[in-house]
């Protein structure tokens, strides 16, 4: 036994950069698009220019004349074999799902579905061929608006008509609440529709050799893909492979499974070579599913004081043409988090599912609780206003304090921790709040024309997607567990295969961590295995913040089994009674004094070698562990965000943003500051840049990134970020942190926006908030005749 | 066709092309360089970003045969021996998470420190407004792009 084969010092909080980065900083990774197989053919999609027409006609003929073409199809060509698109969550009993085709053979319902693939040896040959597929089009009238979709009047996006369902939540005595409350408040806001922008454009490889296939695929999802693709195309679910390479940020748009993967497969199939598709930038604005899209009636009632008695939503959800994987439960994620963290009496939620001729919509960074917490935080700031107290007053006199977790709330949840109180005292004293309020009524008086607004967001989320009996309640079509493996190798390394999908998390590091502190090995022994559903045979992928709070218990528990297994065989060695050995830091020693030892690294050859093994036990350390958590994972924080707008042009500046959050136990808080700042980022952006815009006849203007508004380094702010703790209720004590920034900020940024405003009489700007809009909100008021 | 020379991370090659080949798609399709990569087909995000003759170009805003005898240097003829001071400053700041931004942001970041070996933050905040990263929030890079800086990353 030698002391330098064990961990040195416990990994748990040590900020270690990535072991993910040699690969990435020089060039060498392996993105789907960098994949070439022999004989492999490229694909390009003819699509549809229109938001919604009949197809009257599909000629392939000059396409498939153009040299190097090897084949065209239209939709009708795999009418009999593509079937329909996977919903996995019907969320009601009489919810409508329309088929979706993923090549559209009667009807194309939004801009840019797939019509025609031409498949050829080179890319710019295919994309050459695409662009002379002759499609007959007779044009159907749009549906763009979900205010006025469901009016008897408007046209329909299927022949089942434009509502797909309606799911409503109700817990107490609502009518109770808001009758003779001294205070009610409605609002209307919007959530404006967003282009999820992952700098990696989707790309896939097929092949198919022998029956067998494998899927190369910039996914999040390879083990749901897997299972989807044997389901939407018959093709025996042992028969499928799915990799998931490098996969270049998801964000929630490569949880999907989507029209051009199973056509890849389809295609392949059909002609026996491998086939590639990469999408352009421009391809996917179109056609990778979008993000948002609400609009959101808010209602509270208070006592004068300003405590909450109710809560009442009704949601309006655009779920573009068709429903995918999750479009319809996005919405419903966000039902339960509307009370956030304040008590109240009653709560009812409304939610109407809408088709219009758009982009379908899905999961989008945080999925549906950035669109509640952005409602009930502006709302908080309303009812202040109204009171005339301070935003973080009146959310005080309203959140769960420390001492009543665990807290049922009425949304039904169970909050296991949380502490409001510590979280929003350290906020305020990184931000300087109170002098920043004197700075700000003392500009206020002297009229400045650039106004200073703070804008306050005591957020909570849930995540740690799931516990599977509350997923199967819900009606969602999966479990929320996660699968973890421990191999321990002969010469005492360890592979750890995860379930988990990562694209950009750091799993190989965070996962490396976990490992050497259970095992006692060391961080560098130890390489980590995902994304490949022959390698990881069983998982349920990255999403919903969930890979720590699941995936990472799934490895505690497979470590313990390791452990359990190998004190077995140290007894043997040790000749000491299993009760009577301890382990501790990769070390197996008998008790009471005898100094006999065996490292964990020395039962591991020893089981390799198998020659002393006592009778009945297995030579093999190797262990498996699926992981069900018993509940969500509750993150919260208090931001704080300090914004200058300048009322002649209308530009709104951060000038300060501090955001203090509680996520538990930090594994590795150089990656937990990446995944605040990152969040933090694509909030922001929701408030002030970002916004996808279909014209008057349904064409998408935001096609490039030079319309559709990804902020660069100039135009975001540097943020301070801090955090506070409060232990969750699993054993790594951890919780959720991939959503949480963008959770988070977009309330805080426009609730400071609109403090700076509201002395001028302005109580909302419609996301996001562009100097144009902020600009033509002051000269309506001044118009008008100043404050309301 | 048109035959082109052009030296990419030191090796010289010749090869005939289409005229309207980019730049980036002859590198990594022809010369097998794929370690950059493409992020758009506007020239908006930057992930393309290599250095033709000592200068930052967006390789998909270039022809192939505008580049020919020219010297090309990608994100993987950067490290000579060892990282280069970027490469170093980007893994130890995790100026990084899916990393397909990071050869684009770095190539722009080292024509940054070349004009300007001693920005300020704001300065490298506009020095990097071409080059888009949806997952870092910039902030990491920014104190990258500032700890390359200060090893020396311009020299």
């Amino acid at each position: 036994m030698t002391a330098d084969t064990q961990a040195a010092q416990p990994e748990l909080g040590r900020a270690r950069p990535r072991k993910e980065d040699a690969r990435l900083v020089t060039g060498q990774t392996n993105w789907t698009d960098n994949i070439v197989l022999p004989g492999m053919l490229h694909m390009a999609f003819a699509r549809s220019p229109m938001a919604h027409a009949r197809i009257t006609s599909v000629d392939l003929s000059a396409a498939r004349a153009v040299p190097g073409v090897i084949a065209a199809y239209s939709g009708a060509d795999f009418a009999a074999e593509q079937g329909s698109l996977p919903c996995a969550w019907p969320v009601t009993e009489d919810i409508v799902i329309p088929a979706h085709p993923p090549m559209a053979t009667e009807e194309v319902r939004y801009p840019g579905e797939a019509v025609a693939v031409v498949v050829a040896r080179d890319r710019y040959t295919a994309a050459d061929a695409a662009a002379l597929v002759d499609v007959g089009y007779e044009p159907l009238p749009p549906v763009l608006d979900i205010r006025t979709a469901l009016d008897e009047s408007s046209p329909k996006v299927h022949a089942e008509g434009n509502k797909s369902f309606e799911w409503v939540f109700a817990q107490g005595d609502l009518d109770e609440a808001f009758r003779g409350a001294p205070v009610v408040i409605e609002r209307n806001y919007r959530q404006q529709r967003l282009i999820p922008s992952a700098m990696e454009p989707r790309a896939v490889v097929a092949s198919c050799v022998g029956g067998e296939f494998t899927l190369w695929s910039a996914t999040q999802i390879p083990h749901v893909l897997r299972v989807m693709l044997a389901l939407v195309t018959g093709i025996p679910e042992q028969n499928i492979r799915v990799i998931a390479p490098d996969v270049g940020g998801g964000f929630g748009s490569k949880l999907q499974v989507t029209a051009e993967e199973v056509l890849a497969v389809l295609v392949t199939r059909k002609l026996g070579r491998p086939v590639k598709w990469t999408e352009s930038r421009s391809e996917g604005n179109l056609t990778v599913h979008h993000g948002r899209d609400q609009w959101q009636r808010i209602r509270i009632a208070a006592d004068s004081d300003g405590r909450l008695r109710g809560l009442s939503v009704d949601l309006l959800a655009d779920m573009g043409a068709y429903l995918m994987l999750v479009t319809p439960g996005v919405p419903l994620l966000g039902a339960f988090m509307y009370p956030a963290i304040y008590k109240m009496d009653a709560y009812s939620f409304r939610c109407t599912g809408v088709f219009t001729t758009k982009m379908p919509t899905d999961a989008y960074r945080g999925a549906g609780r950035p669109e509640a917490t952005y409602a009930i935080e502006r709302i908080m700031d309303e009812l202040a206003a109204e009171l005339g107290v301070d935003p973080l007053e009146v959310r005080e006199r309203n959140w769960i304090k420390h001492e009543e977790f665990p807290y049922t709330t009425i949304a039904t949840l169970q909050y296991d921790s949380g502490n409001y109180e510590a979280a929003t005292a350290r906020a305020k004293e990184l931000f300087g709040y109170d002098s920043l309020r004197q700075e700000q009524a003392e500009r206020n008086l002297d009229n400045d024309p650039v106004r200073l607004g703070i804008g306050v967001s005591t957020y909570t989320e849930m995540c740690g997607l799931a516990p599977s009996r509350v997923l199967g309640s819900l009606a969602y079509g999966a479990g929320g567990w996660e699968h973890a493996s421990i191999r321990m190798l002969p010469t005492g390394k360890v592979e750890v295969v995860t379930g988990s999908s990562a694209h950009g998390q750091g799993h190989e590091t965070a996962w490396s961590q976990i490992v050497a502190d259970q095992l006692g090995v060391p961080f560098e022994d130890i390489r980590v295995l995902h994304g490949d559903t022959q390698i990881s045979p069983k998982g349920m992928d990255t999403y919903g913040s969930r890979s720590l709070a699941v995936g990472g218990m799934a490895l505690v528990g497979a470590c313990d089994k390791v452990i359990a297994k190998a004190k077995t065989i140290a007894s043997a060695l040790l000749e000491t009674p299993p009760e009577e050995i301890d382990f501790a830091n990769g070390v197996f020693s008998a008790r009471g004094g005898s100094g006999a030892a065996k490292t964990i690294q020395e039962i591991a050859l020893a089981t390799f070698a198998a020659h002393n093994l006592p009778d009945g036990v297995e030579p093999s350390l190797d262990s498996d562990a699926t992981y069900d958590p018993d509940n969500f994972s509750f993150p919260h924080g208090t931001h704080l965000c300090a914004v200058e707008v300048d009322t002649e042009t209308g530009m709104v500046t951060i000038r300060s943003y501090v955001a203090v959050d509680d996520i538990g136990k930090v594994i590795n808080p150089l990656i937990v500051e990446g995944q605040v700042h990152g969040g933090l980022a694509q909030g922001i952006a929701q408030a002030l840049y970002e916004e996808a815009v279909y014209d008057d006849e349904g064409n998408l203007l935001t096609t490039t990134l030079a319309d559709y508004l990804v902020p660069s380094a100039a135009d975001l702010p540097s943020y301070v970020t801090a955090r506070t703790e409060s232990p969750a209720g699993n054993r790594l004590g951890v919780k959720g942190v991939g959503e949480a920034g963008t959770i988070a900020s977009t309330p805080a940024v426009v609730n400071a926006i609109i403090d700076a405003l509201r002395p001028l009489g302005i109580r909302d700007i419609t996301m996001p908030c562009t100097p144009e809009r902020v600009w033509r909100a002051i000269q309506n008021v001044r118009e008008s005749g100043g404050a309301a | 066709m048109a035959k082109i020379t052009v030296t990419v991370d030191g090796v010289t090659y010749t090869d005939d092309v289409e005229p309207r080949l980019l730049l980036v798609h002859y590198l990594r399709e022809q010369v097998g360089k794929t370690g950059t990569p493409v992020g758009c087909d506007t020239s908006n995000c930057g992930a393309c970003t290599v250095h033709l003759n000592g200068v930052s170009v967006k390789s998909c805003s270039v022809l192939a045969v505008q580049a020919d005898g020219a010297e090309i240097t990608t994100i993987e003829g950067m490290a000579n021996g060892q990282w280069h001071p970027l490469q170093q400053a980007f893994h130890t700041e995790h100026a990084l998470q899916c990393g397909y931004c990071t050869p684009g942001m770095i190539m722009a970041a080292a024509d940054l420190l070349r004009n300007n070996p001693h920005p300020s933050d704001q300065e490298i905040r506009e020095g990097l407004e071409g080059n888009l990263c949806r997952c870092t929030g910039y902030e990491n890079i920014v104190r990258a792009v500032r700890r390359a800086a200060e090893a020396g990353a311009s020299s």
